[in-house]
């Protein structure tokens, strides 16, 4: 058997169980409340194609612990690269200081704990295969792509491998460990037709090994996807403008769900009374044919972790209930100061960085209609099934995103494919709006970064094909 | 600096032993400062030094790329011996290669980037800069209800290059920034807009008081914002929205997209793409500007390029592959991340000051809208298509009335430049990239 991340820790940087307690014991020596030590050893590999050329291979290797002392709402935080008792206890004193007060604190006792899933599916790991097999997949991507179309003029192809080994000490005694595989393998098509230019991305990936890309997200599937894409934006007309019912597809449409609702539910906001949606658990947030959840426990998803990054179990949280606003997402200090249970949504970037609530994978739950008759229903309206990035102010609630494959819907007939658009609503009464839910609930195949006060996390979204009545989409036309 | 000039010369050494052709070694050393308060208690401190360390070599015409944070001897040695076993397995690329020995940068005139008081300010003194912002913001008006945070941020860092040609250089170079972030309520509806600003030195940044209450103005001024009709407008982008156009213009002449194909600006070069009120200028040798630096991420000297001459095309920014891809030379623009191959940036990026104060502006508009606040991603540099959330305030008969949001503006770069009617006096860096107020002739606002 492979050794643990706990023990890959204690072997590899000669540190012991004693040590790790000496040091929280250091933490907490100015009068902090809680500490905890966050190590982390990452290997990112990458391969990148561009004009059928390998141009750049990769590897880097980051490796450091986080501190952190917690001092009633206060956060103090110090890392260091060096993971050695002498620079940890550096950073130690450094993040004590959040508390001003004196104490004697002995050492902590710390002792492992095992964790509560098994969420990787890992035949293969990625990371210890030879590059070689991972250009193969790039170079098959880049071929299948040119021959879709001869109007493919550039194809960009990349793999992206992480190997990541965590381990939490915490003031509670808690030691945990969790070795962290994390994959993705993109490619974007450029078309080109007497110089009008349009481009076409596909993408996929998640904490898995090399089987995924050999059985469902195949270079085959992401290289005809990517090149569809584009050849379909070269027929694109003028995007409306105005509000209209708006038809988003399954899967990665779901990011409708992480702006509108997600940002906004994180626990932080609310503590803080910052986010538009404070105050309003048990209230109305969505129409009764909407149920929201957050659930960092599915296997092999790229939201999906063992453990997050403060050691607690990932859980499958309901953020809103057939349309009613049932709970946030929390890490340990929100839901320490809220009264509320944790669920494991403490999550951060690197050890360089302080844990908040963040997303893991959050999707709406399948409805009755078949996806045909929804579109069906419309008689003028916006199809989108692919979008770019999306972004959100939690205050004010007013949310984007970007269709980058939409079209429009005339007399319940999908018809002509529309240029990128971006749509814009407000969080609380968005999904208010939602009047039909597919059967069709698909969760992305994995591409999704999430960035928040400068951190930017691998998510997870999904939802089945919906209709919302009416929505602002801002084409020219 | 911990670390040295020697150590890097002698990992470039080391990797050309291994068989490499070419070989270039980065360091970045940095202590990061961070205090985040919040109703006039310190909510976060974060203290940490930062050490990285970047590999490329190139073998026989091969590249690869590696980087690490261990700077023990035997992760060092591991790098330099898994830099070249992964270059074995890339293309071999015939433009690849480090930039000429003449093209390096030999000497550089002194560009204040570094200050030692801003380096070694106290900690008390930043939280105060951090608390006196929201003070000023929160007593400006009792509409201030609340914070999403006020912080004072700083970075004291050197970089050291080295490479097979024999170029070794080091800068070392400090920033701050002071930024409040209120949120005002009324009617039990609730606005937030910040205020910043970024300097090399301390003694530079814009004093906290003012910070905080234009921060606060600019919240306040959201309050009641509504949402309004589908038209075609006049829009006018005031210096923080300006500033983001100002990025999606760099992406499109940024030769990173040009030899990817991937700018609506490809193959436009020497033609008039933009209004002649239009000029826009990197310049990196600006003594203590924030974009400044005395080389880029290749070695060679930075300087001052005119990217749009009066609304002309003249030049794209390049590093050294970009150009070597295209023809032409580099124009000192490449960008060395610690862990990926040298690409294109920015430095000191700004719009040319016009001749219009941003009052005369808005006065010059009849129905038209005041953007003060942009969102999303919605732009297509591949065909220029641009479509973003955004909110302001509605202009009529040239005065500022009542604020927007819940809207979009859309177009297309391509027009958008050529209908730049007017270019604000009002440029004043705050960050790496600064635009004045820039009036453009029509755009769609979408709404209700």
């Amino acid at each position: 058997m492979k050794q643990g991340a706990v023990d890959f820790f204690l072997s590899r940087f000669n540190i012991t169980l004693e040590e790790i307690g000496r040091l929280l014991g250091v933490a907490l020596s100015k009068g902090g409340d809680f500490a905890d030590l966050y190590f982390e050893y990452r290997i990112n590999n990458s391969i990148n194609l561009e004009e059928q050329l390998v141009k750049s291979a990769t590897k880097s290797i980051s490796q450091g612990v986080g501190v952190r002392v917690n001092s009633g709402d206060k956060t103090g935080y110090a890392y260091t690269d060096e993971i050695s008792f002498d620079s940890i206890k550096h950073a130690a004193l450094t993040a004590a200081y959040i508390s001003q007060a004196q104490k004697e604190v002995g050492p902590v006792s710390v002792s492992r704990h095992s964790n509560k899933h098994n969420l990787y599916s890992v035949e293969e790991s990625v990371s210890d295969l030879p590059v070689a097999r991972k250009i193969e997949l790039v170079r098959e991507a880049d071929s299948l792509a040119r021959s879709f179309d001869k109007r493919i003029r550039e194809v960009q192809s990349s793999f992206h491998d992480e190997y990541k080994v965590v381990m939490i000490a915490n003031s509670e005694g808690l030691l945990v460990g969790d070795i962290q595989p994390l994959t993705r393998f993109n490619v974007a098509c450029i078309a080109d037709e007497d110089g009008n230019l349009q481009m076409g991305r596909a993408g996929g990936g998640g904490r898995s090994g090399i089987e995924l890309f050999l059985k469902e997200v195949t270079s085959q599937s992401l290289a005809e996807e990517a090149a569809r894409q584009a050849i379909i934006n070269l027929e694109a007309v003028d995007a409306p403008a105005g509000m209209m019912a708006v038809v988003l597809g399954s899967g990665w449409p779901g990011i409708l769900l992480h702006e509108a609702v997600g940002h906004g539910l994180e626990a932080d906001f609310n503590r803080k009374q910052t986010s538009a949606f404070a105050n309003l658990i048990g209230q109305r947030v969505a129409s009764e044919l909407c149920t929201v959840v957050d659930d960092g426990t599915i296997p092999g998803r790229r939201g999906s972790l063992n453990i997050d990054d403060e050691g607690n179990g990932t859980t499958q949280t309901v953020l809103i209930e057939k349309g009613i606003l049932r709970g946030y997402i929390n890490d340990r200090l929100n839901a320490q100061l809220l009264g509320v249970d944790k669920t494991g949504n403490g999550r951060r970037e690197s050890y360089q960085h302080m844990p908040m609530p963040r997303m893991t994978n959050t999707f709406m739950l399948a409805g009755p209609e078949s996806p045909e008759d929804i579109i069906k229903s419309v008689k003028r309206g916006l199809y989108a099934v692919q979008f770019g990035g999306g972004q959100v102010d939690i205050t004010s609630g007013k949310f984007v995103f970007t269709t980058s494959e939409a079209y429009l819907i005339e007399d319940g007939k999908i018809t002509a494919p529309v240029r990128n658009a971006t749509l814009i609503g407000n969080g609380p009464d968005a999904l208010t709006k939602v009047t039909a839910v597919g059967n069709d609930l698909a969760l992305d195949k994995g591409i999704g970064l999430c960035g928040k006060d400068g951190q930017s996390v691998p998510v997870g979204v999904g939802m089945p094909t919906i209709k919302i009545s009416e929505m602002t989409v801002g084409g020219t036309n | 600096m911990k670390h040295t000039k020697e150590l890097a010369v002698s990992i470039v050494e080391a990797a050309m032993k291994k068989g490499a052709t070419a070989a270039e070694v980065i360091i970045y050393e940095s202590n990061e400062f961070s205090a985040g308060v919040r109703l006039g208690q310190v909510e976060t401190l974060k203290d940490s030094a930062n050490q990285d360390l970047g590999l490329r070599v190139i073998w026989e015409g091969r590249q690869a790329t590696v980087s690490t944070s261990d700077f023990t001897k035997d992760a060092i040695a591991q790098l330099v011996d898994d830099a070249v076993e992964l270059a074995r397995a890339t293309s071999v690329d015939d433009r690849l290669s480090l930039p000429e020995q003449s093209e390096f940068a030999r000497d550089w005139p002194e560009l204040d980037l570094y200050d030692r008081e801003s380096a070694n300010l106290s900690t008390d003194k930043k939280l105060a800069l951090a608390l006196e912002a929201e003070e000023a913001a929160r007593s400006f008006d009792q509409r201030i209800v609340n914070f999403d945070g006020s912080s004072f941020d700083s970075v004291s860092g050197g970089t050291i290059l080295a490479n097979s040609l024999g170029f070794v250089g080091f800068y070392q170079g400090t920033h701050c920034s002071v930024s409040t972030v209120p949120i005002a309520q009324e009617d039990g509806k609730m606005q937030r807009d910040y205020w910043f600003d970024t300097k090399r030195k301390v003694k530079d940044l814009e004093n906290a008081t003012s910070i905080g209450r234009k921060a606060a103005e600019r919240t306040i001024r959201r309050l009641g914002a509504k949402k309004i009709k589908t038209q075609q407008v006049p829009v006018v982008f005031d210096p923080v929205t300006a500033t983001s156009l100002l990025s999606n213009i760099f992406q499109a002449v940024s030769g990173d997209s040009i030899i990817r194909k991937s700018s609506f600006l490809l193959g436009k070069l020497e033609e008039v793409i933009a209004s002649q009120n239009l000029t826009v200028v990197d310049d990196g040798r600006i003594p203590g500007a924030v974009g400044s630096r005395p080389f880029d991420g290749e070695g060679l000297p930075t300087r001052r390029n005119v990217v749009i001459e009066k609304g002309r095309f003249k030049t794209y920014l390049l590093n050294s592959y970009t150009a070597r891809k295209l023809g032409m030379k580099s124009t000192g623009n490449a960008v060395r991340g610690i862990s990926s191959a040298p690409s294109v940036g920015s430095t000191n990026l700004y719009v040319e000051p016009g001749s219009f104060s941003p009052e005369e502006i808005i006065r010059s508009v009849k129905n038209g809208f005041y953007l003060t606040d942009l969102i999303g991603f919605g732009v297509n540099i591949v065909t220029g298509d641009y479509s973003r959330g955004a909110s302001g305030i509605w202009i009529e008969n040239g005065e500022l009335t009542y604020p927007v949001e819940e809207v979009t503006i859309a177009g297309n770069l391509k027009d958008m430049l050529k209908a730049i009617e007017m270019v604000g006096s009002d440029l004043e860096f705050r960050a790496r990239s600064a635009s004045p107020t820039i009036k453009i002739g029509s755009m769609t606002v979408s709404g209700e």
